[in-house]
């Protein structure tokens, strides 16, 4: 990732844009965090909020004219909040102690000519920026037209209390001093760096020729400055006799002072300024479960609300934002934050020298589902992100070694000879297709694999082939390209031999797999196969029940493939329940990118989420979910199980088979299929398989959780057999030994008993036991 | 970890109770001495399951993250 990728990506996550709200205030007032704060009912701390944007809350509380609320969300679900109404509910209840902080002194002088709202905001923001502020007025109070309101919408004492922040600043006020170009602005700028024209509606003529310059608010970039450098102007001076709204006199009088400040400090008066003034946020927020509301109306508009009618006012406030992803998926929930900082996590990840990488479980426990890019109104795709991020570490060295490493050896182990099979039909020497129900259902469900090839064979093509092997995912999901081209190597060679014919495809993942990463493989979906009138099911039941449907995640953008498996169900007489995220919005499993390896505990949480979502029973068409729902108490059956077994009751609450299991499964449909269908006994009798283990169900379950394997076990006792390198105790007569395998060293405690070795317990460590002379690599 | 092996294991071929020895362990290119029962003939080193399954791990991953 360049940083032109994370700029990009960061772009597209809108979750930080401001809310409608506040991008609808010409001085951003921070609307969303301001009702936050008043609906827990600290007024102080809303005022705080209001006072980092508006310098008399007070004031503007009392006649702001809102383009804020005209883009407000709650706008069609009981209409916009009265949002000046709840800012003057802040100055009237929230504790306004300015503390006097430290200020800058910056030595510099600037003259703010009218003390209307402009040249009042002009003031007060360059006063807190440590300038030395002169304001003139001509007439004999302060407030120019704020002290045209009525007493009964703007009393003159709230004008004067809030005004109160000037003395508190240091401001130099000087009344009746009426300022022009002809009388004073000359001598003005001599005495000062810098002056603000704020002199409001009619007084334009009193500054011939000055008023030209790029100064007018509709500009794309305004800086205020008139043609004469350090001389700026806003305020309602600018639009004649137009009506101006109060705000925007402060929005003038506030970019006014930023020009002026950055022009004393030499700064650029234009870099980074497009987002001043009235935008359209391109925040978006899901407004579909929104809940109609009453809004609290001001029955007494002098008065203005009470604490309390703020307080449920506030509440009101929806809280606009997007979080459309982290809401559907729990991995983006469970790291805290959302996907803008995530692609920073990242890219920071990717970009250490030295130090702690602490997000390479980030980066490598996202399931790789592209569920977020589905619900994203920009279709930000962290599969992509994750899947690229993985490869880069694995290019740079940086992939910690056990990152993935047993679900690797897991598919170099079904792509090897114990498991690897590839055939045309017995009898024959050419396939028109060739099955390939892929590893995991080989795993879960090997006698599914024969009943399957038998049903093809018989009513499909008898010239079927078969193919069992892995299609690479995990390597593909590790961001092992190397592991995954001499997959796709080792798979095209066997292929070839076969002619090349299409591939029944069992396994969702496979599919994807293959019609991604293996060019020329022409694929058809197994489903597709079942649910076409060539194939009459054999054994089409009439079910009554209703079951929840599963699609996998794999199958996201296959909906000829979701149209396929819901008839076929529903010609098998079920009644298909949908879920609430299904076909091209469906869930992964926790399987997926090997999230179930890398973090089982999210895994757990993912699964635990889905299977909540109905109370039917769930059928799948990828042995894998199926498994991960059942490994969590949820009854679910794989399509096959409809087809092929009698007594589904006790098939839906199967337990899923473990890592061991699974590799037994694998290992044995191979044999099974060689003797059954072709005749061939390929058993070795010296294999160290035979070795014979016994291993009660608790025992195994930690096996199964630490990953460690009967294989495992049988390579550590061969090996502290025939060394005796081994410990014992006398007491028990169990032994203790270890082995340094591949992957781990792996330690087991075992007994001797009746020509089979009793398991006791094993663990391992990926350390190292740095031995002299002792060579144990296997 | 007290250097008292009260766990029962001796050594299998040598017959010897184990006394804790430091031992070096290593990964990904560091090596760290470590407190550990061992045989004082054959030098067959014993780690624990608490120790694989706690510090050790913590200290792999640790290692890898680096
Ligand atoms: S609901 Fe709240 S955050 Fe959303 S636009 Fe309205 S005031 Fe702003
Ligand atoms: S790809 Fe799936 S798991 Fe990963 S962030 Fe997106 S939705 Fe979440
Ligand atoms: S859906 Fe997620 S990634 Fe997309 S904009 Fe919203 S928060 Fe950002």
């Amino acid at each position: 990732m360049d940083q032109h990728t994370l700029k990009e990506l960061e772009d597209t996550c809108i979750q930080e844009c401001a809310p409608p709200c506040s991008a609808g205030c010409p001085v951003h007032v921070d609307v969303r965090s301001l009702n936050a704060l008043i609906a827990e009912g600290d007024f102080s701390a809303a005022l705080k909020c209001l006072l980092k944007k508006i310098p008399f809350p007070g004031i503007i509380g009392r006649i702001c004219d809102q383009s804020c609320r005209s883009a407000c969300n709650r706008s069609a679900s009981g209409g916009a909040l009265s949002i000046a109404a709840l800012e003057r509910a802040c100055a009237d209840f929230g504790d306004n102690r300015m503390k006097a902080g430290h200020r800058p002194r910056r030595n510099k002088k600037v003259s703010v000519i009218g003390s209307g709202l402009s040249g009042l905001t002009t003031a007060v923001d360059l006063a807190k920026k440590g300038y030395e502020v002169t304001l003139f007025e001509k007439n004999t109070v302060l407030g120019g037209k704020l002290r045209a309101f009525t007493p009964e919408v703007l009393p003159p004492d709230i004008i004067d209390r809030e005004l109160s922040i000037l003395s508190e600043l240091n401001i130099t006020v000087r009344l009746n001093e009426k300022v022009t170009a002809r009388s004073g602005l000359k001598s003005l700028l001599g005495s000062c760096d810098a002056v603000y024209i704020g002199t409001g509606t009619g007084s334009e003529s009193d500054f011939p020729n000055l008023l030209t310059g790029n100064m007018h608010p509709a500009e794309e970039i305004c800086t205020y400055m008139t043609s004469t450098p350090g001389i700026f102007a806003g305020g309602s001076l600018l639009y004649g006799y137009r009506p101006y709204p109060p705000i925007h006199s402060v929005a003038d009088g506030r970019h006014a002072a930023t020009s002026l400040d950055r022009y004393l400090q030499g700064a650029s008066l234009t870099a980074s300024r497009s987002q001043e003034g009235v935008y359209t946020s391109r925040l978006y927020t899901n407004l579909e479960q929104v809940a109609p509301c009453t809004l609290v109306t001001v029955d007494d508009p002098a008065a203005g609300y009470s604490r309390e009618e703020a307080l449920q006012e506030a509440q009101h406030c929806l809280q606009c934002q997007c979080l459309e992803c982290v809401k559907v998926c729990s991995y983006l929930k469970q790291h805290g934050s959302y996907p803008k900082k995530y692609v920073r996590e990242i890219y920071n990840n990717l970009s250490i020298v030295m130090g702690a990488r602490k997000s390479n479980k980030l980066i490598n426990s996202c399931s790789l589902c592209g569920l977020c890019a589905e619900v994203c109104p920009n279709r930000l795709n962290m599969e992509e992100v994750c899947s690229t991020a993985r490869r880069t570490m694995v290019d740079q060295n940086r992939m910690p070694p056990s990152a993935h490493d047993f679900p690797l050896q897991d598919m170099h182990f079904s792509n090897g000879a114990q498991c690897e099979l590839s055939r045309h039909a017995p009898g024959t020497n050419k396939s028109d297709y060739i099955f390939f129900p892929g590893c995991q259902l080989s795993a879960s469900a090997p006698e599914h694999v024969e009943k399957t090839y038998a049903l093809l064979r018989t009513t499909f093509s008898e010239n079927t082939g078969l193919m069992l092997r892995c299609c690479g995912a995990p390597a593909d999901w590790a961001g092992r390209d190397d592991l995954l081209s001499n997959a796709r190597d080792d798979f095209n060679r066997r292929y070839s031999e076969l002619g090349r014919p299409p591939l029944i495809v069992a396994c969702p993942s496979c599919q994807r797999m293959l019609s991604s990463h293996f060019p020329d493989v022409k694929t058809i979906s197994l489903w597709e196969v079942l649910a076409s009138d060539s194939i009459q099911l054999a054994q089409k039941k009439s079910a009554s029940s209703t079951v929840a449907l599963h699609d996998s995640c794999a199958t996201r953008h296959d909906s000829a493939l979701h149209e396929n498996v819901r008839s076929i169900v529903t010609d098998l007489g079920y009644t298909v329940q949908e879920l609430p995220l299904n076909r091209e919005k469906t869930e992964c499993c926790g399987y997926g990118g090997l999230m179930w390896f890398v973090d089982p505990g999210l895994s757990t949480t993912v699964i635990d989420n889905r299977i909540k979502q109905a109370p039917e029973e769930y059928v799948t068409y990828c042995s894998v979910c199926r498994d991960f729902f059942a490994s969590r108490g949820k009854r679910a059956l794989h399509m096959l199980d409809l087809l092929f077994e009698e007594d589904r009751d006790s098939r839906a609450s199967r337990r899923a088979p473990g890592s061991s299991l699974r590799q037994k499964n694998r290992r044995q449909l191979k044999t099974r299929l060689l003797i059954n269908l072709w005749g061939e006994n390929a058993a070795d009798p010296k294999s160290t398989i035979n070795i014979r283990l016994s291993i009660t169900p608790e025992t195994q379950e930690i096996l199964d959780q630490r990953y460690i394997l009967d294989q495992d076990i049988r390579d550590v006792i061969e090996y502290a057999e025939k060394t005796g390198r081994k410990f014992t105790n006398p007491d028990t007569g169990r032994f203790l030994a270890y082995r340094k395998l591949k992957r781990i060293t792996c330690w087991v405690e075992y007994a001797c008993r009746n020509a089979e070795y009793v398991i006791y317990n094993a663990y391992s460590h990926r350390m190292e036991i740095v031995e002299e002379n002792h060579d144990q690599q296997e | 970890m007290t250097n008292k092996n009260d766990s029962g294991w001796m050594c299998h071929n040598c017959r010897r109770p184990l006394q804790t020895a430091k031992v070096d362990i290593a990964y990904l290119g560091s090596a760290f001495p470590v407190e550990l029962f061992q045989c004082t003939t054959c030098g067959l080193v014993l780690i624990p399951e608490e120790l694989a399954t706690g510090r050790m791990a913590e200290a792999e991953k640790i290692l890898e993250d680096k």
